[in-house]
């Protein structure tokens, strides 16, 4: 296959950037992530796959705390950003979540327009010190997102009335309007054709060059393409965790084989 | 009490008919349900149906129309000699109306017989006496005209009450009969049913409809009138309110418009904000534990009734805002002369409304998907930035929508600006001030001794009507601008 070629590319991963060790993540009295252990390396892409519920965005979720907003979800274990405990009380998930980014599965545009959506991170934080300065900020962010040519005439437009795969992408260019040290992006491409796929598929390589991205994505080529390292949920547990070229050619267990190859799912 | 009997045996003859459909159906079948079109049941409500709904039906509108009918012919009756100076024909016609349910009372308390009251004369001059025998009071001796129509009264009366039962009757059996006799195992009994049942929601809705209608009507005829007897000029732009019993009145609507919309709107000052906050906190903040007593906490306002609200600002707010504002208060001024004002009236009024702007609101707030505030969240910004600029930019429309609700209450309200605004009407920008607004001059151009023909009555309505088309405005605006709201997330 053509995609498995450019796994033997030679990984360069950095140091961790986030570690995660003896997590475990109960909804209630579901018990959705067990025992999981995972270096995500600085300027690495890592790719998450498994099949449906298997726990990904569950996993993907603690990483900034989003779990947080959930009730019942109770989270337990260690998840250490730059050797720091991202659950220690002294931390506040707000700054943190400006440093790990999140694309939602679902895409969720705010009822604004689309100049605001994504201009709302940046004034959140005051990112731009003038107009000028947040409307550069917006274009490029809209242009990493591969949708500038479709919407630079109606910026104006509620970011609600576009289509959702104009969603989506808006959803990333709101996302790295931030400019995240950490970009968690959860089935980024679920809604995109393969046009619009390999543009955001390049704006991952682009972000590889300075910040950490964590793609989850049920395209086993996309994941092959994309990544360096890939994780491997099956019913929350992590089976297998390794260099991709690795996950994909020489599967240590049996469950990876036999999802990989398109037997479970 | 015949009426009551007339509908008991129609029930009754339905419920024999459910149940002899029912049975008819099964032996047309031979016993075997599955042999049926329908369940057995629709069989018998079908027959039970057919009883019941074109006896009602016509039972309902023969109650309504024959009064009419009776009154008007009995009125044609009485000749126009017949009718003193100072009166006028409806007030005979009210004279007409007594005497005839005083005869009808008699004779039932066994103080005459019906051949006796039947035959009763005008010119024997003891038919006020008799009466007050059995405890009808009649202000004056009876005139052979007004007995002579009250008899006829009673003849048209008593004919109209034996034909209705004769028809209700009939119609009720052969609506049994048919259905009965069409009751058979194809009959398609369950789609006739479901139509009878579409027929009855839809007659409900229509009645409500008609209902609405109906009071518009009689507030626009009696407005209509008014307008007959005040200029229209003076009402809507004159600028004094100054009713005046003897006549030569000013009746401005402005300065009573005035009042209601200053108070109203110092309600909607104390209202809207701690309304709206506090379902800020209810549906952001709060955990399951607080929010399941606070929010019932909260709505428990809402069930007071607004008379307790009155008594509240009359002995509470109204004397506390005097021990500061008034003479010899806390603050050494003297801008306020007595407990009723404007201030009064509203900070209570805005009291009543805040469960029902945190209510709304928080139902509003609720309805903003998860997401949203995921997708603020996710980018690094607090709980109040994700309130501030996107829950409540979603729900603003809802919020606005729940606003406008709560001012169409206050400006209807009536209770608390009895018993708090006090009694003047006049153009004043000060809250200390006592003002008055529409509901309280309704109140009073009605009570006491009232001529339904002197414009000082008849204002009330003309006020009425006004204030139902602007508390009427306001809710059409305000259920648009929810309904626009709501598309948002479909
Ligand atoms: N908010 C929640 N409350 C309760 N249970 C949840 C919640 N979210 C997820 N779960 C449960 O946790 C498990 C993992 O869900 P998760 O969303 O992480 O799966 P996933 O791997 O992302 O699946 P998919 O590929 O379909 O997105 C599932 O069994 C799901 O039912
Ligand atoms: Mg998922």
């Amino acid at each position: 296959m053509n995609d498995m070629a450019r796994v033997e590319r030679v990984v360069d991963t950095g140091q961790a950037k986030i570690t995660a060790s003896d997590v475990q993540v109960h909804y209630g009295d579901t018990h959705a992530i067990k025992d999981v252990n995972v270096n995500i390396g600085d300027k690495t892409v890592t790719a998450f796959i498994g099949p449906s519920g298997c726990g990904k965005s569950t996993f993907l979720r603690c990483l900034n705390r989003m779990n947080d907003t959930i009730d019942v979800c109770r989270v337990k274990g260690n998840i250490l950003l730059d050797g720091e405990d991202i659950y220690d009380k002294r931390v506040d998930p707000v700054q943190l979540r400006a440093k790990v980014g999140m694309v939602f599965q679902k895409p969720n545009p705010f009822p604004k327009s689309i100049y605001d959506n994504v201009a709302y991170g940046p004034r959140i934080h005051g990112l731009a010190k003038n107009k000028a300065e947040l409307d550069e900020i917006v274009e490029k962010s809209l242009r990493r997102g591969a949708i500038w040519n479709e919407v630079k005439d109606r910026l104006d437009a509620p970011g609600t009335g576009l289509s959702g795969g104009q969603q989506q992408r808006l959803c990333i260019a709101r996302a790295v309007a931030t400019e995240p040290e950490v970009l968690l992006m959860d089935e980024p491409c679920s809604a995109l054709d393969p046009i619009a796929t390999a543009q955001v598929e390049e704006l991952i390589d682009e972000l590889r060059q300075r910040y950490s991205v964590v793609i989850v994505t049920h395209s086993m080529q996309q994941a092959a393409r994309v990544s360096q390292k890939t994780a491997f949920f099956h019913l929350g547990n992590l089976v297998e965790f390794g260099e991709t070229g690795q996950i994909f050619t020489n599967p240590q267990d049996p469950r990876t084989e036999s999802y990989i190859t398109g037997r479970i799912g | 009490m015949p009426t009551l009997w007339l509908v008991v045996s129609v029930l009754v003859l339905a419920a024999i008919g459910y149940v002899l459909g029912r049975k008819r159906a099964l032996q047309s079948a031979g016993g075997d349900v599955r042999a049926l079109h329908s369940l057995p049941n629709y069989y018998g409500l079908n027959v039970a149906f057919a009883a019941l709904i074109p006896a009602l039906g016509v039972l309902l509108i023969w109650l309504l129309a024959q009064p009419m009918i009776v009154e008007n012919s009995v009125s044609g009756l009485i000749p126009d000699e017949a009718i003193p100076e100072d009166s006028t024909r409806g007030l005979v016609m009210s004279d007409v109306r007594r005497v005839a349910s005083g005869l009808d009372f008699a004779v039932e308390q066994g103080a005459m017989t019906l051949a006796e009251s039947q035959s009763l004369k005008a010119e024997a001059g003891d038919i006020r006496a008799r009466l007050g025998e059995v405890g009808v009071a009649l202000g004056a001796e009876v005139e052979a005209e007004v007995l002579d129509a009250a008899q006829r009264y009673r003849q048209m009366t008593t004919t109209g009450t034996h034909a209705m039962t004769l028809i209700v009757a009939l119609l009720a059996v052969a609506g049994l009969a048919i259905a009965y006799a069409r009751t058979h195992k194809d009959f398609r009994a369950r789609n006739v049913v479901e139509r009878g049942i579409l027929v009855l929601l839809i007659l409900a809705a229509s009645l409500a409809i008609l209902t609405t209608v109906g009071i518009v009507f009689s507030m626009l005829f009696e407005t209509m009138n008014f307008f007959g007897l005040h200029s229209w000029k003076d009402f809507f732009f004159g600028g004094t309110w100054a009713p005046n019993f003897r006549g030569d009145s000013e009746l401005s609507i402005l300065p009573l418009l005035w009042g209601t919309l200053y108070i109203s709107f110092v309600a909607l000052l104390v209202a809207v904000p701690i309304g709206l906050f506090a379902a800020i906190y209810l549906a952001e903040y709060a955990n399951k534990a607080t929010r399941s007593f606070a929010k019932p906490l909260l709505e428990i306002l809402a069930g007071i009734p607004t008379i307790v609200y009155g008594l509240f600002a009359l002995l509470t707010v109204g004397p506390m805002l005097v021990d500061f504002f008034g003479k010899g208060g806390f603050l050494g001024v003297e801008w306020m002369a007595g407990a009723t004002s404007v201030l009064t009236a509203g900070v209570v009024m805005g009291i009543m409304l805040i469960p029902f702007v945190s209510s709304l609101s928080d139902d509003i707030i609720n309805a903003v998907p998860q997401s949203m505030r995921d997708g603020s969240l996710g980018l690094g910004a607090t709980k109040s930035e994700t309130v501030r600029q996107v829950v409540l930019p979603a729900a603003l429309p809802g919020i606005v929508g729940a606003v406008l609700l709560a001012a169409s209450r206050a400006i209807g309200e009536t209770m608390i600006v009895v018993m708090g605004a006090g009694a003047i009407a006049k153009f004043a920008l000060n809250p200390l001030e006592s003002m008055t607004t529409i509901t309280t001059r309704i109140v009073s151009q009605l009570t006491g001794d009232t001529d339904f023909a002197s414009p000082e009555t008849l204002v009330a309505f003309a006020l009425g009507l006004t204030l139902f088309v602007l508390t009427l405005g306001l809710n059409i605006l305000a259920l648009y601008i929810v309904r626009k709201y709501r598309e948002q997330y479909e």
